[in-house]
């Protein structure tokens, strides 16, 4: 049986319903993402579990134990905040200790506890530090001490790391990954940022207009999309139109070529449908693997160091691809005619 | 040009408010015929009637502002987090004792807490002494209510709330450990701003006919000449005192709140 499970949960603010029948099983220990543009239902979510909204309908069980009429000091789940909120009054020590001193834990053992979550986050040196004396990615890992120091039975996450810059926040998501798996925690982490979701969990669920579109791993997110919006909402997607030829043999005309993509289409004969590449697909070198060649003008060429970006007009959609650098070969000039090669194994129908 | 009216401007208000606080305290250092001396300010400390109405009005005060803390932290805290469409009305409901004089609302103490009444609280001192408190209180919520809505602004109440939410705090914690502690220099100036107003308050007290500080100051000013001078000078310090305090608190909030 799963750990924590949502049942049919719904939630409606007035008369506008922004979670629509959500359900989900969540093992032991994993770290699920919640992965949506903002409005999308995911933060409400999340505070459904926290216990801060109460859901409309629908069920929250943690652990065998129903909790969706629990008030949010009666859950045991301990939660990390976009803006860190971190008690102002308090240094660091008690900020940690809170959870623990209103438990009535012993002191020694409120101070041991305390200690051995400073160590995790190794900010041990910092105990007697104020909020305001602080960087924002300590005052970040300090509430991440905080919330984890009363042994909650799940941590919540709201977007951590968005009030945090660049470096620090992937820093930062690593630093959470690893004391996740190292205390075997069952983590829902909410953010809009598709990177971050890929990179850190064990599933992620991409939410769209208060639903889940698909709920699946980082790689069947990105290489399988249910979706047009999951296509379209991780990662970067160059969308084609093409009709379908022939529906058994998988053949469909892209632009003034026929060619077969290798799996099963959605439509029939003489239907539009809507074939999906992704930017690492596509390769301009000479003998490059692909069945489908695609002729275009360079549109804009953009040197990024390790990779170069570039846009393909083929004579309507502008289709965009990475390549690698390679210090032999020049980066593709603007106008220049060239030609894309890519394999059909690597493109994507999309159902709707 | 412009600059010459401005200290004009400035010269001419200074004057105004100074000059009859120089000749007051001129004049309260007078007692002692041809020299000046503390003669008056002696006499004025040495009257047990001082001491008495004066610690009388400094109970009181000590007591509003508890009473004043208790009614307003809590509300405005709540609500800052679960009713903002309340807060105007509130913030209408707190102005009212600055437009109703404390006159009316004394005569209204009195017609509903009399002696025949169904709760007839100045049947007995205790009582009376109660009631004066609850309408110092009611005279200090416009200041105590700003104050304290002002501190809450400075930090965010629904997260911090909600953080300590998720940690098992229940609501008498969040309140006392979390949000009184991060609003306690707001809610000290409004205590000052309370403690001047009670020290020198007279209508209610003289009303109401307790031994308050206010009342005596008037007695003392029907009948003696330059006591009420020397008495006057005291309750400005006290004033000031607290308004400086006031200033200290703020600054002192303000280096203690860096930016991060």
């Amino acid at each position: 049986m799963s750990f924590l499970t949502l049942t049919h949960l719904q939630k409606s603010f007035g008369p506008t319903k922004v979670v629509h029948d959500f359900n989900m099983a969540i093992e032991k220990g994993e770290f699920i993402s919640f992965l949506g543009p903002s409005g999308c239902g995911k933060t409400t979510v999340l505070r459904m579990i926290a216990g801060f909204e109460t859901p409309t309908g629908g069920s929250i069980v943690i652990n065998g134990r129903d909790q969706t009429e629990l008030k949010p000091n009666q859950r045991n789940i301990g939660m990390v905040f976009q803006a860190y909120a971190l008690f102002p009054n308090m240094n660091v020590f008690d900020n940690v200790a809170f959870g623990l001193k209103i438990a009535g834990k012993p002191k020694a053992e409120i101070a041991a506890r305390v200690q051995e979550m400073l160590k995790l986050i190794h900010l041990e040196h910092l105990a007697d530090r104020y909020p305001y004396q602080m960087s924002g990615g300590q005052q970040q890992r300090v509430a991440l001490a905080r919330a984890l120091a009363p042994k909650p039975q799940v941590l919540l996450l709201d977007e951590p790391l968005s009030a945090l810059d660049a470096k620090i926040r992937v820093s930062l998501r690593e630093e959470i990954r690893q004391i996740q798996q190292q205390l075997g925690i069952t983590t829902v982490f909410v953010t809009h940022d598709q990177e971050e979701a890929l990179s850190i969990s064990d599933r992620i669920v991409v939410m769209n207009a208060g639903r889940a579109d698909q709920i699946g791993t980082p790689f069947e997110i990105y290489n399988r999309p249910a979706t047009r919006f999951v296509a379209s909402f991780v990662g970067t997607l160059s969308l084609i139109d093409a009709t379908v030829v022939n529906a058994s043999e998988s053949t469909v005309k892209l632009g003034e070529q026929v060619v077969s993509l290798k799996k099963p289409l959605p439509k029939g004969e003489g239907e539009k449908i809507t074939v999906a590449m992704r930017p690492e697909c596509g390769s301009l070198a000479e003998g490059a693997r692909g069945d489908i060649a695609i002729n275009g003008k360079v549109a804009s060429s953009h040197f990024l160091g390790s990779v170069i970006r570039t846009k393909l007009d083929v004579g309507g959609p502008v289709l965009s691809f990475d390549m690698f650098n390679d210090p032999g070969r020049a980066p593709p000039a603007v106008g220049e005619t060239v030609t894309l090669k890519v394999a059909a194994d690597d493109l994507m129908v999309l159902a709707d | 040009m412009k600059r010459f009216w401005a200290w004009g401007a400035l010269i001419v208000g200074l004057l105004y408010f100074i000059l009859p606080l120089i000749g007051m305290t001129n004049f309260s250092l007078k007692m002692r015929r041809g020299v000046y001396s503390f003669d008056a300010y002696a006499v004025v400390l040495g009257d047990p009637r001082f001491q008495q109405t004066f610690t009388y009005s400094v109970t009181l005060a000590l007591l509003t502002i508890i009473v004043g803390v208790v009614l307003v932290v809590p509300t405005a805290y709540w609500v800052r987090l679960k009713l903002p469409w309340l807060r105007p009305y509130i913030e209408f409901i707190t102005l009212l004792p600055l437009v109703i004089p404390a006159i009316v609302i004394v005569f209204g103490y009195i017609r509903l807490y009399n002696t025949s009444s169904w709760l007839p609280l100045t049947a007995t001192s205790l009582g009376t002494d109660a009631l004066l408190v609850f309408g110092y209180t009611t005279l200090a919520l416009p200041y105590m209510y700003r104050a304290v809505d002002t501190g809450l602004r400075t930090i965010d109440v629904t997260t911090l709330t909600e953080a300590a939410q998720s940690m098992g705090a229940g609501w008498f914690t969040i309140i006392g450990k979390v949000i009184l502690p991060n609003v306690l220099l707001a809610v000290l100036s409004g205590a000052f701003l309370t403690f001047a107003i009670v020290i020198g308050e007279f209508t209610m007290a003289a009303l109401l006919n307790r031994p308050a500080f206010g009342p005596y100051m008037q007695l003392l000013g029907a009948n003696r000449a330059y006591e009420p001078a020397a008495l006057a000078v005291i309750a400005f310090v006290i004033t000031w005192g607290c308004l400086g305090l006031i200033q200290l608190v703020s600054r002192f909030q303000k280096s203690a709140q860096r930016p991060v």
